[in-house]
């Protein structure tokens, strides 16, 4: 593409923290459920009801503030935005305008080596609306829609950031490290697939060197790190196009469509963006406590950049490994969890890297559906570092204990895998096999080394795989002198 | 007049309403009368107050996050004009 345009993006995030109840009603806050079974008159939008605000959400939402070096407000309050739709009982959503509880924080992002700072505008708390399931295939092709208020009032934490990602791929490695960060503070389930973690992108263009920002497009239904990629990278090219071609971008929101890969315009009657806020006169406003707030920075967890600075430093392995590990908690105390019984971090490390996440990759898992427990996985390392079992027998019984969550003992016992490495039970065989093979022999007394290959694949046959290559090598080597 | 009947039309989209072009004009005279009216709280000297987020005395007003049991379906949905599936069916949205 040219260098003509300065791509200018800044991303919303919305997400749903893992609180037991709902923000404003005690309703259980649980994924899923029976359609409005998770209801009461409070979400509902009944008349006459008053909401009272679950003081853990505050809690989730000044973690996560901390966590990106944001201001607590010290007074915070919320409002009404004020719009008719149906998965909107209430006809407004209790929001925080002007004084949200957190602002002017900053993340480290790290975009295949290169480290930038991208900068948090504010976070605020407010209430999810409710779910719409269409008649037809598409809003516009139904002629009625049916509404599960189940979400209605899940908190949710709207994180703004500043206009400081310059390209899908910066957009896409910010939003990886606030689903870590989010992660490891343990308020929010973020999964972007079932929608605990959303995002929005504002994305403009303006002449290399302009300072003057663009007219931007806003981009929704973005439902995994992929879709939020293509999607900013489609829209750059979009409106490439229509500046090369003289023309002007209109500003809109535009709605990703994952299959046919394009945004499409939403109608401008959806985004009459006239919220008439107004302070909410049935929730009181917050002051929090500096004290409180400084027990909360203190029981912060370990974040993903001070574990990965760890894993190099004291486990010594390389960034980019060290990286991928510390980019998921939950893959970051496995690994933690398998060094205890196993304490080579770098074949560890190998191991989690390639064939584990290989296998949950492929099977479009979450880590902690993983059916390998910790000491099992070490076991397995044991038994291939004691020469019981092969490399090679190692990965296959590494599947079956994926696939079946048994010990590796009982599935090598099974299979009976027991590499033989004894150096009486081989010599038998070895002679066996030279004196079988006299041609590959002679070969290697000529100075063929390969030939030795041959005859070492002869005794694996004869062994079904069992023989330790190694003590076969050596035995071979010995004999043929 | 502060508010045209531009603004009229503006607020009644924003509201759902379906105003007649007598409405129209009708609520344009009343609520510039309104504001003017409201105008007189202009003429008290706020300089040194600060904003009011809320009337009452009461500051952090909070709720243990510990879950009550939820209404049974069939009298959530009682009120509704038409249901589905245990859902609220609405009609075309767009």
């Amino acid at each position: 593409m040219s260098q003509k345009y300065e791509t200018v993006i800044g991303l919303e995030i919305h997400v749903e923290l893992k609180t037991a109840t709902k923000i404003f009603c005690p309703c259980p806050n649980e994924f899923g459920g029976e359609p409005n079974t998770h209801v009461c008159p409070v979400c509902l939008g009944l008349p006459g009801v008053m909401p009272v605000f679950n003081k853990r959400v505050l809690e989730f939402a000044v973690k996560a503030g901390l966590a990106l070096s944001c201001e607590i407000a010290s007074y915070s309050k919320f409002d009404r935005k004020n719009y008719y739709y149906p998965d909107l009982p209430k006809n407004y959503q209790v929001s925080q305008y002007d004084l949200p509880i957190c602002k002017l924080g900053s993340v480290e992002i790290n975009n295949n080596g290169e480290v930038k700072t991208i900068g948090i505008t504010r976070i605020h708390m407010e209430e999810d609306a409710g779910k719409l399931l269409h008649g037809g295939a598409t809003i516009t092709s139904s002629n009625y829609s049916r509404v599960d208020l189940n979400r209605t009032g899940v908190p949710l934490i709207e994180i703004v950031s500043e206009p400081d990602l310059r390209s899908a791929e910066e957009a896409r490695a910010y939003m990886e490290k606030m689903k870590a960060i989010l992660e490891y503070l343990d308020v929010s389930d973020v999964k972007m697939e079932q929608g605990s973690l959303r995002c929005d992108a504002n994305i403009s263009l303006r002449l290399v060197g302009a300072e003057k920002l663009g007219t931007k497009a806003e981009i929704k239904n973005m439902n995994s790190f992929r879709s939020l990629q293509r999607a900013i990278e489609y829209e750059v090219e979009r409106q490439t196009e229509i500046l090369d071609e003289g023309g002007r971008i209109v500003q809109e929101t535009r709605s990703w469509d994952e299959e046919k890969g394009i945004t499409v315009s939403m109608r401008s009657k959806e985004e009459a963006h006239d919220y008439r806020y107004l302070p909410e006169p049935d929730l009181v406003p917050i002051i929090v406590d500096p004290k409180w707030v400084n027990e909360l920075r203190a029981s912060l967890p370990e974040l993903p950049d001070a574990r990965k600075k760890r894993f190099v430093k004291e486990l010594g392995l390389s960034e980019y490994d060290a990286g991928i590990i510390t980019g998921s908690r939950a893959l970051a105390d496995y690994f933690d969890e398998v060094m205890i019984k196993y304490n080579d971090p770098k074949t560890v490390a190998n191991w989690v890297m390639g064939e584990l996440l290989r296998l949950i990759n492929a099977g479009d898992m979450e880590i902690t559906e993983n059916k390998i427990k910790p000491d099992q996985f070490a076991a397995l390392l044991q038994l291939q570092a004691d020469g019981t079992i092969s490399g090679k027998m190692a990965k296959t019984v590494f599947e079956e204990m994926f696939a079946t969550g048994k010990g590796p003992e009982t599935i090598v016992k099974e299979k009976g895998m027991v590499q033989i490495s004894d150096e009486g039970a081989l010599a038998t065989l070895i002679e066996k096999v030279i004196a079988a093979n006299p041609r590959s022999v002679e070969d290697y007394k000529a100075g063929k080394e390969k030939a030795i290959g041959f005859l070492v694949g002869q005794i694996m046959k004869e062994t079904k795989g069992q023989a330790n290559p190694g003590v076969v090598n050596k035995l071979l080597i010995e004999k043929m002198k | 007049m502060k508010i045209s009947k531009q603004d009229v039309e503006h607020v009644a989209v924003l509201s759902r309403l379906e105003l007649s072009e007598n409405e129209k004009e009708n609520y344009t005279e009343t609520l510039n009368s309104i504001l003017e009216y409201m105008e007189l709280l202009n003429r008290v000297d706020t300089s040194d107050v600060e904003p009011t987020a809320h009337v009452l005395p009461l500051i952090n007003i909070f709720r243990e996050d510990k879950p009550h049991e939820p209404l049974d379906r069939k009298m959530a949905l009682a009120n509704a004009p038409d249901e589905e599936d245990g859902c609220f069916k609405v009609p075309r949205i767009v």
